[in-house]
């Protein structure tokens, strides 16, 4: 017989009765295994800026201070930084991720009340594990079992928007600070967009045969997990994900590198800048359509920042190119009425905006 | 034995029918394999997770793509 090849599974949430034997019995071997691992990253991170310049102007032998050599030696430290701390994060989140499932979320929220509701929703939404090629079939699920209308939105607004991925690259490329306002402000527009979403009973604008369903989630069996299993879902779930961002991040950083190399400090400060008032809307407007994730923008986002693009202003950009996408709405027409769509693309796009605008004015 | 994909035809819904296929040539099972990409049939299974997998009307696997072990030992039954 031929020996069995697995195909590494996916991070989202998996349900079935029977899961695959474990590889190793004891969770000490793999806690020990586990904790040496942790303790050669940090050694390994630790050393990342003396490696970059050494490589730059020691191995290559380019001079400090030259155009080629600035960017090498920022692609140099931004690669493997990024991408160490992306390993890191994906297989920790990986592993929270195996406690919660669309199903269990959706009986947390099943009736709950606006605002109260719309937070709850925008905070499972980091941690539910969702792809986005999910977003109609959860909808249908979350609507059908009794989640309000602006609830199933502030979740469905939160899951892509504020993700592990978004969040380790802005810590990873421009400090704790950034990433905890782009924390805040992306829960901010979840909870606020849903509030609203939810406030203007909009219920029969969506489809009628959406509506007429009731569920019938007890068909999806439960799953016992180990936590063999829960660590072995972390390692499937960096094997999927950065096997699949490395190459968005690498190319993002180089973008970036040349931008810091060869782009003069200010360039962007008069079309980017805080001065320019109608930059956040056209960061918005722009934005809108597009679709990226997040690993690819990121790093070019670090760039224009070093070069004088307002903080806010470049923050609404990100926000509008993952939380919402063409794509995304041709999509949702499938459930959803035109002027249910247009408030939702129009309550989001007004929530991102006010963002921008509030950062350009307080920092 | 009736096998049915379910999802809207992404990158994934696709590598699960690969490996539904792969694992009834080698179990060499006789079934059928039919790809759902309608959410009105899809919501119809009650799932909301995609993508997932049905056999015989059974929800085996929601969310997520199955391993071919995983895949292999719900043929055998």
């Amino acid at each position: 017989m031929k020996p069995l090849k697995t195909v590494p599974s996916s991070p989202c949430a998996c349900v079935t009765t029977e899961s695959v034997p474990a590889r190793s019995a004891s969770p000490w071997r793999d806690i020990g295994l586990g904790l040496l691992t942790l303790a050669a990253w940090f050694l390994l991170y630790s050393q990342l800026r003396p490696f970059s310049r050494f490589l730059a102007y020691d191995l290559i032998g380019l001079t400090a201070g030259s155009h080629l050599g600035a960017s090498l030696e920022f692609f140099f430290y931004d690669t493997p930084k990024v991408l160490m701390l992306l390993v890191l994060v994906v297989y920790g989140v990986g592993v929270i991720r195996t406690f919660f499932t669309p199903e269990k979320t959706r009986k947390i929220l099943a009736g709950r009340s606006l605002f109260a509701g719309n937070v709850l929703a925008a905070l499972l939404g980091i941690v539910t594990p969702f792809c986005s090629c999910s977003a109609v079939p959860l909808f249908i699920g979350f609507v059908s079992a009794g989640v309000p209308l602006g609830v199933t939105f502030s979740f469905l607004i939160s899951a892509p928007m504020v993700n592990e991925i978004a969040l380790i690259l802005l810590y990873g490329l421009l400090g704790w600070k950034v990433a905890g306002l782009y924390l805040a402000t992306g829960l901010f527009v979840a909870i606020a967009s849903g509030w609203i979403i939810g406030r203007l009973n909009m219920e029969e604008h969506i489809e009628e045969w959406v509506r007429q369903l009731r569920a019938n989630g007890d068909q999806v069996p439960i799953e016992l997990l180990s936590w063999t299993d829960r660590l072995a879902r972390g390692r499937d779930a960096v094997r999927e994900i950065v096997g699949k961002v490395w190459i968005y991040v690498v190319a993002g950083i180089a973008v970036g590198a040349g931008i810091h190399g060869y782009v003069p400090e200010g360039a962007l400060a008069a079309i980017m800048g805080k001065g320019a008032w109608w930059s956040v809307p056209a960061a918005v407007l722009l934005g809108v359509p597009m679709y990226a994730n997040a690993a690819g923008i990121v790093p070019v986002i670090h760039a224009l920042l070093e070069k004088g693009a307002a903080l806010g202003t470049v923050l609404a950009f990100m926000m509008s190119v993952i939380a919402l996408s063409l794509p995304e709405v041709v999509i949702l027409r499938k459930v959803l009425m035109p002027r249910l769509i247009g408030v939702f693309v129009g309550v989001v796009a007004a929530g991102i905006l006010l963002v921008g605008y509030l950062f350009n004015l307080i920092i | 034995m009736e096998i049915k994909v379910l999802g809207p035809g992404c990158a994934k819904c696709a590598e699960v029918e690969k490996i539904m296929r792969a694992a009834v040539d080698e179990a060499g099972v006789s079934a059928t394999i039919e790809k759902v990409s309608d959410f009105q049939k899809i919501a119809g299974f009650g799932v909301f997770a995609t993508p997932a997998v049905v056999i015989d009307g059974q929800v085996k696997c929601v969310g997520k793509v199955p391993s071919k072990a995983e895949a292999l030992a719900w043929l055998k039954k």
